[in-house]
């Protein structure tokens, strides 16, 4: 109950009408007209479909829409879901919608929610984001099940995604969260999950909500806070993940908001990584991932100017975070001819290590380090999407594995370089 | 005439003596002064070593960017440099005000002035190791959002953001120790001045395909779509 001071008068009124539920579903949106109301019905068919006898409540945490995105989610009757899935809720189902702030942000929009879902006892709680329109009904009942028969905390999702989206995932966030913490999540930054609310209330009452850093990666963080908490974790393939192009708009945020919040969870669980080798499978339902191979036309060759351009400006940047060895093989490959260049996995990893050692030891501003990771990764990607082209799903799987196996095996690297020279 | 000439002789070598042995205690005084704030200058010195080296100040200042110039310039490193500078500061503090007991006519409104000095010079050397700070951070802030953007002189414009700041800081400091005021707010504001205009027509002559790019990419999206190549998404 900490967190009432947080809340509105007139959300908290809300929430206290609905009394305590079952099941709650929080979607956070911002300006989100075009998707919201599919996406309402859905989530209202799938609690009709899968939990009709269960108490559950939409919440909806807007980050400042002006085109009456909170409307259309109080306004989407249930009526309409009734209808369409010929089946009828034995339980009320309500939507209430709050605005969080005037301009949004992931971290306070998730610390509504799980501040409605701890004042409602919530059981079983899902976020869905707003932006997955090709969400089914399936979703809701592969995610929240295993929370709500209380055999897992966390329900993360995998999909079937193209073979070169989510490049941030399969080059850094996967293989490295893999590494360091010895699980094997395929999707540690997700939009999409479930939990209990025994783990929502403890992650709401840490305290790096006042920590602006910590507020930018906040579903990155959960999972990670999962991991260190010792919860129970498991993986539900949800189907297909169309490509969101905002995502892919600021490379540099996204880092921010997923690398940046996996470096800084080093730091204070130190002891807890220090010590795994290897890595270990976690419970999945369905497939693990699943590769799509349509063809795309990708800029790669900006991708590879972009790197050698960022290597030669920022070699004064680069002197205080990485080695001199690394970063004169970095000047090398920025050299070659674009048929000859090739990131190599073992470089890589290096680099990242080296970047979250530099972090750790703060060397410089721990924004500028991430931002300056930027142009190597862009150098990576080039690399794998070369090594890819015209590779299977099966082959980009088993490059995705070596790249992660690389990752556990320099392990120790990344141990000697934590406390090493300053 | 021989006993007058030996009588002043005399008077004189007395009065010398006497003037002597007036001053000789002031002399003392003087040598004890300096003495003392040797062992003072020294242990403030060996102190303060101590304190910058426990708060990694020689970390602060090569993040500062100061580390840097100060090799450049054959200098020692800034954790040094402070501690000599607070070692002779103290030092002369002590030399002076010995001086000062020799009781010289105009001499004691001059180490006044000094002692009124060393407040507005030490408010200068601050004003000058942080704006070295900002320009640092800063230059680089700009320089990592231009590479990250795409931007086609990146070091360009991390230069000029660090030279605008380091010239305000400049003037600052000069200011602050009433060094030439008029001559260095007339430099900075020519300097300056000329910077500006140097940048527009460099930005205006040159970046006309820049800006081209930018508002085609803005708002020419629908001509766009004909060759429109796949963004990747990184999550």
């Amino acid at each position: 109950m900490a967190e009432e001071s947080f809340l509105t008068d007139d959300f908290l009124g809300q929430l206290i009408s609905v009394g305590e539920v079952d099941i709650l579903v929080g979607v956070p949106t911002h300006n989100n007209t075009k998707t919201i109301g599919s996406i309402i019905e859905t989530i209202q068919a799938g609690i009709l479909t899968f939990f009709p006898r269960e108490r559950a409540a939409i919440i909806n945490a807007d980050g400042g829409s002006r085109d009456g995105t909170p409307q259309l989610v109080v306004g989407a009757a249930i009526g309409d879901a009734q209808r369409s899935s010929k089946l009828y809720a034995l339980r009320t189902l309500r939507s209430i919608s709050t605005q969080y702030a005037s301009s949004p942000a992931s971290g306070t929009a998730l610390r509504t929610i799980l501040a409605a879902a701890e004042l409602l006892r919530a059981k079983a709680c899902a976020v869905i984001s707003p932006e997955s329109t090709q969400m089914t009904t399936d979703w809701l009942a592969a995610l929240l099940r295993p929370v709500y028969s209380e055999t897992s905390d966390l329900v993360l999702p995998t999909y079937s995604r193209h073979r070169f989206d989510g490049i941030l995932l399969t080059n850094l966030l996967y293989p490295m969260t893999r590494a360091v913490y010895g699980l094997r999540i395929r999707e540690p930054y997700a939009l999409e999950f479930a939990f209990s609310g025994r783990l929502g209330s403890q992650f709401l009452a840490q305290n790096a909500w006042h920590e602006e850093t910590a507020r930018a990666g906040s579903e990155m963080q959960f999972t990670l806070a999962a991991i260190a908490g010792g919860y129970r974790i498991c993986q539900s393939f949800l189907g297909t993940k169309q490509h969101v192009e905002r995502h892919s708009a600021d490379l540099v945020q996204a880092m921010r908001q997923t690398v940046g919040a996996l470096f800084f969870s080093l730091e204070p669980n130190f002891s807890l990584w220090s010590t795994k080798a290897g890595s270990q499978p976690i419970p999945t339902t369905g497939a693990e991932q699943e590769f799509t191979l349509e063809p795309v036309r990708i800029n790669r060759k900006q991708l590879r100017e972009m790197f050698s351009t960022g290597v030669a400006e920022l070699e004064s940047v680069f002197q205080s975070i990485l080695s001199p060895s690394t970063l004169a093989e970095l000047q090398r490959i920025a050299g070659l001819e674009e048929t000859s260049f090739c990131y190599s996995a073992e470089l890589w990893v290096k680099t990242v290590y080296e970047f979250a050692a530099a972090y750790h030891k703060s060397v410089i501003s721990r924004d500028h380090i991430i931002q300056a990771l930027a142009p190597l990764f862009r150098g990576r990607a080039f690399t794998f999407l070369t090594e890819n082209h015209n590779g299977s799903a099966a082959n980009v799987e088993d490059n995705v594995e070596a790249l992660c196996l690389e990752f556990e095996r320099m392990k120790p690297y990344l141990l000697k370089i934590w406390n090493g020279r300053e | 005439m021989w006993e007058m000439i030996v009588s002043e002789l005399t008077q004189a070598m007395q009065e010398l003596a006497r003037g002597f042995a007036h001053l000789l205690p002031r002399i003392i005084v003087v040598m004890i002064m300096a003495l003392v704030g040797w062992v003072v200058a020294y242990l403030a010195k060996v102190i303060l070593r101590g304190i910058l080296r426990l708060i990694k100040f020689d970390k602060l200042s090569e993040n500062a960017g100061a580390s840097q110039l100060l090799t450049k310039a054959a200098l020692p490193s800034a954790t040094d440099l402070l501690c000599r500078f607070v070692f002779w500061i103290a030092w002369l503090g002590f030399i002076l005000l010995g001086v000062q007991a020799l009781g010289i006519v105009g001499l004691q409104e001059q180490i006044a002035k000094f002692f009124l000095f060393l407040p507005r010079l030490f408010v200068a050397l601050l004003i000058m190791f942080f704006g070295l700070l900002l320009a640092t951070f800063l230059s680089r802030a700009a320089l990592l959002a231009a590479v990250n953007a795409n931007f086609p002189a990146p070091r360009l414009l991390s230069v000029s953001v660090r030279t605008i700041i380091i010239i305000f800081v400049l003037s600052m400091a000069f200011e602050e120790v009433g060094v030439a005021e008029q001559t260095v707010l007339v430099a900075f504001g020519v300097a300056f001045g000329a910077l500006m205009l140097g940048l527009a027509i460099a930005f205006g002559t040159g970046g006309k395909e820049l800006a081209q790019q930018f508002l085609e990419k803005r708002f020419g999206r629908g001509r766009k779509d004909e060759g429109k190549e796949d963004e990747l998404s990184p999550l």
